[in-house]
């Protein structure tokens, strides 16, 4: 590892120096694989957060209470530190300048992660796909890539980000205020008829829930890709 | 890479040593039972649903949602595990049994070696039909008692629970023989052909 970028309080940006790195697209993940003193090894996946330009491999990996493997990366892992990675994997879930547009991404959490590739991609290139970003957040500490994406809004005309708290709102915040639902996509997301290429990451509800009102929109399901983690938010086992 | 780097202050927090017979390598346990889909869930009408066995052209059997409740139900408990790593123990599924569903259509075994799902939403996964017979697949409708939820497959998922759960395909409504293998949609994009978490067959190559 390179280089640990704080993100928020719970999230942290590992930039890595990867041995033999083929090279990516926007949206595909890794799997890396701590082993332990005594042999004991976990695997676990996480998307790419850099573009396929980037010098560095970046993931942007949220501290899960009670994880086993993201606590050690967000809290322990220091620069210079090794461990085996493997890579990229998924070839659904990606978007290329290639692919055309209009782009929109829907983020909840730290499931921007995937969709910074894709907007980093976009931006490294000067493409003028237009493309929106619909970032749910609970509150604006918990923002992640906040001012990086602030910059690349106001210098591209093309690009729009917007944001909603669902949690706590600062009073001069000027963005949504709620979860997510089918009018604030209405407003935000391209309509049916440009036949926008969208990308939906976060947690399975939010997922579950977005992927479903952009289908009551009128959206085709199949322009529509998801990635989901995290529990159910079922009853509590 | 032979010797893999130790990460200094890393060590297990799970306490499942004791399962390790159950447990394939680079998984770990989970009491959740996480979502992952390509795509929205599909919401079916069960009025509207049918399942159908084809080969080639032809349609060897197919069921409305009552007369597949008729056929003969098989009830079993079984691991799960998700090429994503996660392990979930003793799950319930109630369903038909792909030997039953032969049977439903007077066929003794499977008239081609290969067997492609396809389901709502466009999904498709290929499976060969000896890890179907012998009670080891089925078109599960029950998960632990109740109908399974739509965003696990429901009204009807594939369940191969000895293949990586991506072979277990969600909304499943039409198996079809094939003589000759083809690859479904995971498998088109870099994951395993056959899928077995015992050889860690995650990806192509593996």
């Amino acid at each position: 590892m390179r280089e640990v970028i704080v993100e928020t309080s719970r999230v942290k940006s590992l930039l890595l120096e990867v041995a033999g790195w083929q090279g990516h697209l926007a949206g595909q993940h890794v799997d890396i694989r701590l082993t332990a003193e005594d042999g004991y090894q976990a695997q676990r996946s996480y998307s790419i957060a850099s573009p396929p330009e980037d010098e560095f491999v970046t993931l942007t990996v949220e501290r899960v209470e009670n994880g086993e493997v993201s606590p050690y990366l967000v809290e322990e892992l220091r620069s210079g530190d090794q461990f085996e990675l493997r890579g990229p994997i998924g070839g659904y879930f990606v978007w290329t300048i290639a692919m055309g547009g209009p782009l929109c991404v829907v983020a909840g959490g730290s499931g921007i992660a995937p969709l910074m590739a894709m907007l980093r991609h976009r931006d490294w290139r000067n493409s003028r796909i237009p493309a929106v970003l619909l970032y749910s957040s609970r509150t604006l500490e918990d923002v992640i890539y906040r001012k990086e994406l602030d910059a690349m809004a106001r210098r591209d005309p093309d690009l729009q980000v917007v944001g909603t708290l669902t949690r706590k709102q600062p009073e001069e915040w000027t963005g949504y205020r709620r979860r997510i639902d089918t009018s604030m996509l209405a407003d935000v997301c391209f309509p049916p008829d440009r036949t926008p290429k969208i990308y939906v990451c976060g947690p399975t509800l939010f997922v579950e829930d977005v992927s479903s009102f952009l289908v009551e929109l009128g959206h085709d399901a199949i322009a529509i890709k998801t990635e989901r983690f995290g529990p159910t938010g079922g009853p509590a086992q | 890479m032979d010797v893999p780097p130790i990460s200094r202050g890393f060590r297990s927090r799970r306490r499942e040593q004791g399962l390790t017979d159950r447990i394939p390598p680079g998984q770990y346990v989970t009491t959740d039972f996480p979502v992952l889909s390509a795509g929205p869930t599909p919401q079916i009408n069960l009025e509207e649903w049918t399942f159908a066995l084809q080969l080639n052209g032809w349609v060897l059997g197919e069921w409305k949602w009552a007369e597949f409740q008729g056929l003969p139900q098989t009830t079993i408990k079984t691991d799960i595990h998700c090429v994503t790593k996660w392990s979930k123990l003793d799950t319930i599924w109630q369903g038909v049994s792909f030997d039953d569903l032969l049977k439903a259509v007077d066929l003794g075994e499977a008239p081609f070696p290969y067997i492609m799902a396809h389901c709502d939403g466009g999904y498709t996964t290929d499976v060969p039909a000896a890890d179907l017979i012998g009670g080891k697949g089925m078109i599960a409708t029950r998960y632990e008692g109740s109908p399974i939820p739509p965003a696990h497959g429901g009204p009807a998922r594939l369940l191969v629970p000895h293949l990586y759960f991506w072979k277990s395909a969600k909304w499943v409504r039409r198996l079809r023989f094939m003589e000759q293998d083809e690859h479904g949609f995971w498998e088109s994009f870099g994951y395993h052909n056959h899928g077995d978490p015992w050889k860690e067959q995650r990806y192509d190559g593996d």
